[in-house]
């Protein structure tokens, strides 16, 4: 065992604490926050069912997006999608295939594979519009350029790895399953697969900081997230409650 | 006509190329310390104003959950870019939804964040400035709060929310916009945006009563603080002069004659409007709304209607129950607040009220779908009967009528350009322009469809384009109120002459 496997192993607990703490911490406080006010965006869907299904639209398929605007619809679709394929694929170096619940992950492989290819058409073609339409340009920072790089990077690498220069496979396994009980095992020393690795670590150190917060954000805000019957129920928040047992001002 | 470009009505709207600056010079007139104490801020700008400013940010994110998302969620997609009215009419880029927002959130980032406190320039974070503070006043009075922007954002972040924050600080640290403060203040000492005292009211409504009269011969009334009428209407008060809002309320007044209704006015709530929105001062707009529970009680009414206006329907129909409420001392049977074109949609249905739509055939008619009631409201009770039901009022009373393209009416509807607290003549130029989109479709209408007439629900709406559409080649009269189409075409059964017992109040 290397001190770069230690090195490496120590980046992850320490990244999975970060983005589990700081995504807890964030959650919490967009839960615990209130709403005071009735600010659905209507039309809106008049019961529970509604508002499930309406937020369904919003994560599965970018309703509000697809309306606003094709081009940012279709890539940034296209890269989500693959990203969750890709992340779903990787649950191979994690769990025990033979097992019975995990008999999804076999069999998503050959797609996981090819959506590298589609998450970097998406990224580019974000990337193009971050930098070809004036409008776009004149709204980013170099963190929203840095963030496609790194995204960028990550799929580049692991794309890398499955198409042009592979890396051991088992050996990865082995280190992420030793992860999961404590127990470090060797990485394979490939650059490839080292540079995947540390982008990823950097990921999920920058995710609770950063505006990938829109992921858990999107299910707390309250123009999508609200049933409109403000006539039918009265909504009154915590604070504005006391400001009525406070007086009558 | 005017010492700045009016926009040219080109064949399509087209997304423009942004100029920086073009509004920077934009910003209403500063509230002076008489307007803004009274609504419990200070009066000029305060000695320790950052630091107040970043604690009332703090305070504003502990308690709008809409605030803290909003401020965390976006991730420059661009996807608002081209929505804003106001963009689309100045090309000034600070008018983008989402570098409206920026302006508040650069300084979200620098205080309240890490990545913003150890590495500033990577995510734009900054400072809160003089200069940063002058951007917040100008840019969030160019942002009528119309919600168009949150349809289109795929997190739903609404810049309205943002805007109102932004001028909620700025009003605790003794920057207030003169035209929304003074105007709170009238309604807190007299009752109405307009300050007009009962007796003013009283004159008014005298007035309309002789001239229905002698228009059709029917004793209409316009009853005002009548104790124990079932029904309290409450409008927006240029209803009572304004043109051609008064039309609109003598259509009111029409309807509830000929449905036999018991119904009255009140001068203690003689105002539907709730400028304490635009300033995103819960309190405020609370003072503001309990004044109609106070009428409501003294005057001991089962029902509350509410006239044409949009962010007044807004705090309606969304906030005034929360604010106001609970409203178990009115009629269970019906909504509360209803407006008043439930209420005519529905005596239309039962067939209690009856047309001749021959007397609109002069007119070819389309809709102007008010940015608040289309996105912060509903009528009916079905989502999306705040557009079917006005447009059926309309089609009940008139023969020609048609509507602007797909795009443009809906939930994507055009602001007036006036709204949010931005009706104020020291901010002429931006309304002209923020009306382009608008007027731009009117003139579709008008040139494809022979449009004449153009219908609101909305007393800004209303003062908005009687003011801004000569601008753009239209006529004043070219705007109309939805009853007043329904005054023009209702058939009083008791005309003419018949004088029996209609009123018993």
């Amino acid at each position: 065992m290397s001190a770069l496997s230690v090195t490496y192993a120590i980046l992850f607990y320490l990244a999975t604490a970060v983005l589990v703490a700081g995504l807890v911490y964030k959650i919490r406080q967009y839960a615990i926050t209130p709403a005071p006010l009735k600010i659905a965006t209507t039309p809106a869907p008049v019961t529970q069912t509604g508002v499930v299904i309406r937020m369904a639209r919003e994560v599965v398929l970018f309703a509000s997006l697809f309306k606003s605007n094709k081009w940012i619809w279709l890539f940034g679709w296209m890269f989500h999608v693959a990203l969750l394929l890709i992340v779903l694929r990787h649950f191979r170096y994690f769990v025990d295939t033979s097992s019975v619940i995990w008999f999804w992950v076999p069999l998503i492989q050959p797609f996981g594979k090819y959506a590298a290819f589609a998450m970097l058409a998406g990224l580019g073609g974000l990337w193009a519009r971050r930098i070809l339409v004036d409008r776009v340009r004149y709204i980013s920072s170099p963190s929203d350029h840095l963030m496609l790089a790194l995204l960028v990077g990550i799929g580049a690498s692991g794309a890398m790895m499955k198409f042009v220069s592979h890396t051991d496979i088992v050996m990865v396994k082995n280190f992420f399953t030793g992860l999961l009980s404590f127990n470090i095992q060797t990485l394979p020393n490939d650059t490839p697969l080292l540079i995947h690795l540390a982008l990823v670590i950097t990921l999920m150190f920058i995710f609770p900081v950063s505006k990938l917060l829109h992921a858990p954000g999107v299910f707390f805000c309250p123009t999508r997230n609200q049933i409109d019957n403000p006539r039918e129920k009265r909504h009154l928040s915590p604070w504005a409650a006391k400001l009525e047992t406070q007086g009558e001002k | 006509m005017a010492d700045f470009e009016v926009p040219e009505l080109k064949e399509y709207i087209e997304v423009p190329k942004y100029v920086d600056g073009t509004m920077a010079h934009s910003a209403p007139f500063i509230a002076k310390p008489q307007f803004q104490e009274p609504l419990g801020y200070p009066g000029e700008l305060v000695d320790n104003w950052q630091e107040k400013a970043i604690e009332k940010m703090g305070d504003l994110k502990s308690r709008y959950r809409s605030f803290q998302v909003f401020l965390d969620a976006c991730v420059k997609c661009g996807a608002c870019t081209d929505k804003c009215h106001y963009y689309l009419g100045t090309k000034d880029p600070k008018n983008m939804p989402v570098a409206r927002q920026d302006l508040l959130r650069k300084v979200y980032r620098r205080y309240y964040t890490f990545a913003g406190k150890y590495f500033p320039k990577l995510v734009g974070a900054v400072d809160l400035t003089k200069e940063v503070l002058d951007d917040w006043y100008s840019y969030f009075h160019q942002c009528s709060q119309c919600r168009r922007c949150s349809v289109y954002c795929p997190y739903g972040i609404d810049t309205a929310e943002i805007s109102m924050a932004a001028r909620e600080i700025m009003d605790s640290i003794g920057v207030g916009q003169k035209y929304c403060n003074e105007i709170i203040g009238k309604v807190f000492t007299i009752g109405n945006n307009l300050g007009l005292p009962q007796r003013a009211l009283v004159d008014t409504l005298e007035g309309l009563e002789e001239e229905t009269e002698e228009d059709t011969g029917v004793p209409v009334k316009f009853p005002l603080d009548v104790k124990g009428a079932e029904i309290l209407l409450v409008t927006p008060s240029a209803d009572f002069f304004a043109e051609p809002h008064v039309d609109g309320l003598i259509g009111y007044a029409k309807v509830f004659h000929e449905a036999g209704a018991s119904w009255t006015m009140s001068s203690h709530a003689s105002e539907a409007g709730n400028f304490g929105m635009f300033l995103g001062s819960y309190e405020n707009m609370r003072k503001i709304a309990l004044r109609i529970r106070e009428a409501a009680i003294e005057l001991g009414v089962k029902r509350i209607v509410f006239g044409e206006c949009g962010h007044a329907w807004r705090v309606a129909y969304a906030f005034l129950n929360t604010l106001a409420g609970p409203f178990d001392f009115l009629d269970p049977r019906y909504p509360v607040p209803q407006h008043i074109c439930e209420y005519t949609y529905d005596l239309i249905q039962q067939g209690k009220i009856k047309f001749d739509k021959s007397a609109n055939d002069h007119m070819t008619l389309t809709f102007h779908d008010s940015c608040n009631v289309a996105r912060a409201t509903r009528m009916g009770d079905k989502p999306g009967g705040q557009f079917d039901i006005p447009r059926a009022v309309i089609k009940a009373a008139c023969n020609n009528y048609v509507d602007m393209p797909n795009g443009t009416i809906g939930e994507a509807t055009f602001c007036c350009g006036g709204g949010g607290g931005l009706l104020t003549d020291d901010l002429m130029e931006l309304r002209v322009k923020g009306a382009m989109p608008r007027m731009h479709a009117l003139k579709t209408v008008t040139e494809e469809d022979g449009v004449t007439h153009m219908a609101a629900i909305c007393a800004i709406c209303k003062s908005q384009f009687t003011k801004v559409s000569p601008y753009y080649g239209f006529t004043m009269d070219q705007i109309v109120s939805v009853h007043q189409l329904v005054s023009d075409a209702i058939i009083l059964s008791d005309a003419p002459g018949d004088d029996d017992d209609s009123d018993e109040e």
